[in-house]
């Protein structure tokens, strides 16, 4: 196979930051996270990037490539032109480390505010039955490897649309993981509304079609949250009543702290 | 760089943040100890999450006639009956409640016809065992303890190298190490250590460990006075990925030869017949007939007669197995073995095998479900480690402990598959325990030597001085090229002489390394300390793999090819004497009665 030709981010928060240009031997089935160690090795020691598992299962090595959304261990060389210059960029919606690397930090903070999983106080373990056909979609959702790529790719996030909070694709992903479990009983709409912003992504579908992991998100994840909120707060006959008899959607704390 | 590091004082720190950390954590924060939780990625990234085919657990939902003592029995004889007895028989013993205990903490497990947790078979298990989700178990290990642990409120310290631990005569008593993300040092003052650092699979060329596998918590330990044991015990996984080049050494899941996956070679042989141990030939289907009767059940989840196919032979054996064909000459056209699932629906096989159907295709152009893999060896995993109590994870340093693969004794000489998830959840737990246990009989703040702060300070930026030197990355090249050649499946002493020759002088160069480019993310700059552990540990390989001077397990040795009943009862013992590393034998740990028996009779 001929030399790759790649150009790679360099900059820190400080700097504006260059693209640095490098010919790279190319093998078959290379994949552009293989270049980017190539370019370590033998011409940018100190070039910055964030991988761990080379296979696709622990997602850290997300970043742009020609400026899609990408895992760099799983986009191969040869899906470009011969001859076409493959541009590696950090992930832009994330604050810049180094070079390819961004500070995905946030992600953690929005993800301890969701209500963890609760199961049922009155259901002893031993009883739990659940068939395989009920739980592939909270499986579907539990697939997530978190490479935040459907974050970067929302343009909520990334264009930094609004001053209020909205926990992303991934963190509503948990939450229908959670929501739809087959034997949890908290309840997460209030948080999904206020906290977690549901309200603010219009399905554009951006997220579904950047995820590694084929996960359904806008269709299987974030629309029926969203049908979940709205018969909460939004049912027109619900809100009637509550008008009458004053009672509050939401329900009182519970009691005792969760399990 | 500022001078004074920062400085994060705990109870108990927990060093390394896959399962084994993880759990440990759980465990020593619910029994009311303030914990940190260190980790070199991001959390949530650790090695646990690639962990594809299960968790053996001696639950009996798919046969009911499995139990704790036929697990302990498999273990010790996978193990080649070098295993801690006491380690195996807790592991049986407890992993049964440690899955459950998952399942009520989130985990959604593949399901039985009737709602339970499934089990699938796996080599060397005399039943249907391992617990899983398809074939990304460990993904689903490794968030529910993540959820767990955030739940729980544990302090996370992420993208956070360890490079020395703080010891003072009585005891070590905290760890300094360096942000990954601005290259700051930092000091984290504790009463009790757990390290859960995993494996040293990056000193080897074909591997299908990541980056992070560079034995710190090996070298670490034995820098601070513990000892390790069976470091010649290294696994070969008999089924890595061979091809394209860019994804050679990546794990193809044992899932796929528990599935029905057949292995054949060039002439289309199915050749793992011949290979079958004659003492355990019985245990396994005497014919393709009665392999595929077993197949048919197993893909219905069914009870059968039918014995195991022989590629279900332990890891170990399939290992060499592939290796002698493929160096016979009848290995496939990229230097490997067939490994065929593609008989079955194809629906069937996207099921139970989802990421080893989208790492081929996306990987290698290849449809598992129309046509065989190429696989071959790849280094996977270590046995030996760092020497623990079997109930506590106490080394033998006082405040320091270990769980997980940093740790040896549990598996002997041969790990068998799906026995190190449950051994995390095992031994984390119970190290977890140990170590607040431990932390809670220290009182006070506890006092870290200055002096020793300030020369790991300056050592840590030795490298970033002016002026050329070593490169890193060509001394990791040449160490990996060394372990590959001459500490690999198959040794001689003459090649593990010349190994430990060759590291020496790799030792020698290495304080003369040089890096470019300024602390804050510098994987250069990080590659010179795990340079120093993978150096340590490979040291500590080949010279515990010379010692023994016998074939037991995943230890083969070409000049001595039959154990040799002198070395059945010992495990070598590595440590540092001033700077040089002494290797001993000593006397594995008695067997009583009670479990001699469950591994003599036939147990059911």
């Amino acid at each position: 196979m001929p030399d790759v030709h790649l150009s790679v981010f360099r900059g820190t928060p400080s700097t504006t930051g260059t693209f640095a240009e490098f010919d790279v031997p190319a093998e078959e089935g290379m994949v552009v996270l293989d270049a980017l160690h190539w370019i370590q090795a033998h011409e940018a020691p100190d070039l910055a990037v964030r991988w761990n598992c080379k296979a696709a299962k622990c997602g850290s090595c997300s970043a742009e490539v020609n400026g899609r959304p990408s895992l760099t261990c799983k986009t191969r060389l040869s899906d470009f032109e011969e001859g076409e210059t493959i541009t590696v960029e950090p992930m832009r919606a994330f604050p810049l480390v180094r070079d390819l690397v961004t500070d995905v930090s946030w992600n953690y903070e929005v993800n301890k505010s969701i209500p963890p999983f609760q199961p049922p106080a009155d259901q002893p373990q031993e009883t739990w039955r659940w068939q395989q056909e009920d739980i592939e979609r909270v499986q579907e959702f539990r697939k997530c490897i978190e490479c935040f790529l459907c974050q970067d790719v929302c343009h909520v996030l990334r264009n930094h649309e609004t001053e209020q909070p909205f926990m992303g694709p991934r963190f509503l992903v948990r939450s229908a993981g959670l929501e739809m479990h087959p034997i949890d009983t908290a309840d997460r709409t209030r948080h999904l509304k206020d906290e977690g912003g549901i309200g603010l992504c219009n399905i554009t579908k951006c997220c579904t079609e950047v995820c590694p992991e084929h996960i359904k998100i806008t269709d299987n994840a974030i629309i029926p949250l969203k049908e979940r909120v709205a018969d909460k707060y939004y049912d027109p006959i619900q809100m009637v009543w509550r008008k009458i008899t004053g009672r509050s959607a939401d329900p009182p704390p519970p009691s005792g702290a969760p399990d | 760089m500022s001078e004074t590091p920062e400085r994060y004082p705990h109870d108990v720190l927990v060093v390394g943040a896959g399962g084994a950390g993880l759990r440990a954590a759980i465990e020593a924060a619910a029994m009311g100890a303030s914990v940190g939780l260190v980790c070199k990625s991001l959390l949530g990234k650790a090695h646990t999450v690639m962990a594809e085919g299960g968790v053996a657990a001696a639950m009996g939902h798919v046969e009911p006639k499995d139990n704790w003592r036929v697990h302990f029995r498999d273990t010790m004889i996978g193990g080649k009956l070098l295993n801690n007895p006491r380690m195996a028989q807790l592991h049986a013993q407890e992993a049964p409640d440690r899955v459950r205990e998952l399942e009520a903490w989130g985990a959604v497990f593949d399901r039985t016809r009737d709602g339970r947790i499934l089990q699938r078979p796996f080599g060397g298990h005399s039943y249907s065992r391992l617990a899983h989700v398809g074939d990304r178990t460990g993904l689903e290990m490794i968030r529910t303890l993540q959820d767990r642990a955030v739940a729980a409120g544990i302090q996370v310290y992420m993208e956070c190298t360890i490079t020395h631990l703080m010891s003072r005569p009585d005891r070590v008593r905290g760890a300094f190490g360096y942000w990954r993300t601005t290259g700051q040092p930092v000091l984290f003052p504790a009463k009790a250590i757990v390290l859960a650092t995993g494996g040293v699979g990056r000193a080897f060329e074909v591997t299908s460990n990541s980056w992070e596998y560079s034995g710190d918590g090996q070298a670490l330990a034995l820098l601070a006075g513990a000892e390790l044991i069976d470091m010649e015990f290294v696994q070969f996984h008999p089924t890595g990925m061979v091809w394209p080049p860019g994804v050679r050494g990546l794990l193809v899941t044992e899932a796929v030869r528990g599935e029905g996956g057949i292995l054949r070679n060039k002439d289309g042989e199915r050749f793992m017949w011949k290979y079958l141990p004659e003492d355990r030939r019985h245990e396994y289907a005497a014919t393709d007939e009665e392999a595929s009767r077993w197949v048919e059940a197993q893909s219905a989840s069914r009870p059968t007669d039918a014995r195991r196919p022989p590629e279900l032979s332990t890891r170990d054996n399939v290992a060499r197995a592939i290796y002698t064909e493929v160096r016979e000459g009848r290995g496939s056209p990229h230097g490997g073995v067939f490994l065929d699932i593609s008989y079955l629906p194809a629906d069937h096989v996207r099921r139970k095998l989802p990421s080893m159907y989208e790492q081929f295709k996306e990987l290698a152009d290849v449809d598992i479900t129309a046509g065989p893999m190429e696989v071959g060896p790849t280094t996977h995993y270590i046995m030996g480690g760092i020497r623990v109590d079997a109930e506590t994870g106490a080394t033998t340093r006082p405040g320091l402990f270990a769980a997980g693969e940093v740790s040896g004794g549990m598996h002997g000489a041969n790990r068998l598959g799906g026995n190190s998830l449950s051994d995390l959840l095992v031994f984390g737990q119970r190290t977890g325990a140990g170590a607040a246990a431990d932390a809670a009989t220290q009182s006070g703040e506890t006092y870290v030597d200055p002096v020793a702060v300030r020369a790991a300070a300056a050592e840590l930026a030795a490298p970033l001085a002016p002026g050329s030197g070593e490169d890193p990355y060509r001394l990791h090249e040449e160490l990996q090229g060394v372990m590959q050649t001459l500490v690999g499946i198959f040794r001689t002493e003459s090649d593990l002489d010349e190994a430990i020759g060759k590291l020496a002088d790799l030792r020698r160069r290495w304080p003369a390394i040089r890096v470019t480019g300024g602390r804050a993310y510098n994987p250069g700059w990080g590659l010179v300390y795990e340079l120093r552990n993978m150096l340590i540990v490979s040291e500590a390989i080949a010279r515990s793999a010379k010692q023994r001077r016998e074939s037991r397990g995943a230890h083969s040795r070409i000049d001595f090819p039959e154990p040799d009943e002198k070395w059945a009862k010992l495990n070598s013992v590595v440590h540092m004497a001033g700077d040089s590393m002494k290797v001993k034998s000593a006397r594995l740990p008695a067997l009583p009665n009670e479990l001699q028996q469950l591994i003599t009779k036939e147990v059911s």
